[in-house]
């Protein structure tokens, strides 16, 4: 296998990167910001099925996605982190609701296990189009984190269009409820590849969302349609996510997210 | 420090990297974090040795322990100054865990990664072997398992659940 096209040694990781001198430039901190928001928020939603997942391997399916994404988090937000001298506990536990940049797709209640699977279909295609690119980014720690995350995201995915196809081709009833969650989540689409201000800051270190749009309306249609159910075409949301802007429910989610941390300050495990 | 074959290691690093190939992962017990291509390079400088271990999967928390483990094998091996850092370029994949990991862990009970790659053209995947009974009549039960690196499959003939190691 030839490495010579990759930085061999970057360190990347929460652990490390206190003792390594890598400083994020401004910028890419500010950008990285928001992926790190994106993939935390997420994770906790699906940490809330484990035990009322429908079946025990999906507890066990939801929880090792939401453990992946965690750890995409960590990484991205301790490298956001380090510009501010900020730890990546700093940034999850220590923020209020208005500092958080995630989309609103990510932080919609998980709603039945159709409207879970919808949510992810969407941000599984999203985060694959997304790392691909970012693996190719100016920064090498931003290259990093993206090409070892997408060959989890892609992993995900396949998790996602198995549920789909099963429970559009399944029975009326699944079919039905399948449909539901595709539309309570489709206004949240649009958001996620609007023209985003840190981008246009970080240059070629980051990927302008725009641009994922493409990739995203060849495969999400396409999906649904062969599992027999329709492409919603509800309207999309006022989104905002990326500047502070949350829907109701994202309250009481980081409320439970950050009420340990708070309570007990600087507890260790 | 560059991942370094083992031909161009000194002799002071190929003593660490024995003391560290020794330190197992705490989830698969039977692989060694070199079995495992987890352990990627070792360098000495005066009394500061630096491991180098990369993560198989982003949010795999055995890294933590893996970490700790290898501090405490150089520790007690005379080496007082260990640091520990991860790297996650280039990417872990299966194609890191050498023969003897793949025979370790089908005869531990886990069905090994297949190579990335064999599959074709056509997206046909190669039936897994059971552990068990070695039937190639064997089917996924779920894309996920115990932890992040394993799937949960079952084998038809003999009808025991296994699991088996994704190829990544």
């Amino acid at each position: 296998m030839n490495h010579s096209n990759h930085v061999v040694s970057t360190a990347i990781t929460p652990e490390s990167i206190a003792d390594s001198s890598l400083v994020a430039p401004e910028p890419v901190a500010q950008y990285a910001l928001g992926l790190g928001d994106d993939a935390l928020v997420l994770a906790h939603r699906l940490g809330e099925w484990i035990t009322n997942a429908p079946e025990l391997e999906e507890d066990v399916a939801l929880g090792n996605i939401g453990l992946d994404l965690l750890g995409h988090a960590r990484s991205l937000l301790t490298y956001a982190g380090s510009a501010w001298a900020k730890s990546e506990d700093d940034l999850a536990y220590f923020r209020d609701e208005r500092e958080f940049r995630s989309h609103q797709l990510f932080e919609q209640p998980n709603g039945d296990f159709a409207a879970t699977i919808a949510r992810q279909l969407i941000a599984s295609v999203y985060f694959v189009e997304l790392y691909r690119a970012l693996s190719a980014s100016t920064d090498a720690t931003l290259a990093a984190i993206a090409a070892k995350a997408v060959k989890e995201v892609d992993y995900h995915l396949d998790h996602s269009v198995q549920w789909l196809q099963r429970l559009g081709l399944g029975t009326e009833y699944s079919h039905q409820r399948m449909q539901a969650g595709l539309d309570a989540m489709w206004p949240y689409v649009d958001e996620l590849f609007r023209e985003d201000p840190f981008v246009a800051e970080a240059g070629d270190a980051a990927v302008d969302p725009r641009t994922l749009r493409t990739a995203f309306d060849e495969t999400v249609p396409r999906l649904i349609v062969e599992a027999g159910l329709e492409v919603p075409s509800a309207p999309a949301v006022r989104g905002g996510g990326r500047s502070g802007v949350h829907a109701e429910a994202f309250g009481p989610m980081l409320a439970e997210l950050q009420v340990l941390a708070r309570a007990h300050p600087g507890a260790q495990w | 420090m560059v991942n370094a074959p083992a031909l161009t290691r000194t002799t002071d690093e190929q003593a660490v990297w024995s003391i560290a190939a020794t330190v197992v992962d705490p989830e698969v017990p039977v692989l060694t974090i070199e079995d495992l291509g987890v352990l990627r390079a070792v360098s000495v400088d005066g009394d500061q040795v630096t491991v180098e271990i990369t993560p198989t999967y982003s949010g795999c928390p055995a890294v933590d322990a893996m970490r700790d483990d290898i501090v405490s094998a150089l520790n007690a091996a005379g080496y007082a100054e260990v640091r520990v850092r991860q790297v996650l370029a280039p990417a872990w994949t299966t194609d890191w865990m050498s023969n003897a990991g793949r025979e370790k862990l089908e005869a531990f009970g886990i069905a090994p990664p297949v190579p990335r790659g064999s599959v074709g053209a056509i997206g046909v995947g190669l039936g897994i072997r059971c552990p068990h009974c070695g039937s190639l009549h064997t089917r996924e039960l779920s894309h996920f398992g115990s932890t992040s690196c394993k799937a949960l499959w079952v084998c038809q003939r003999c009808q025991e659940p296994f699991d088996h190691f994704k190829a990544h």
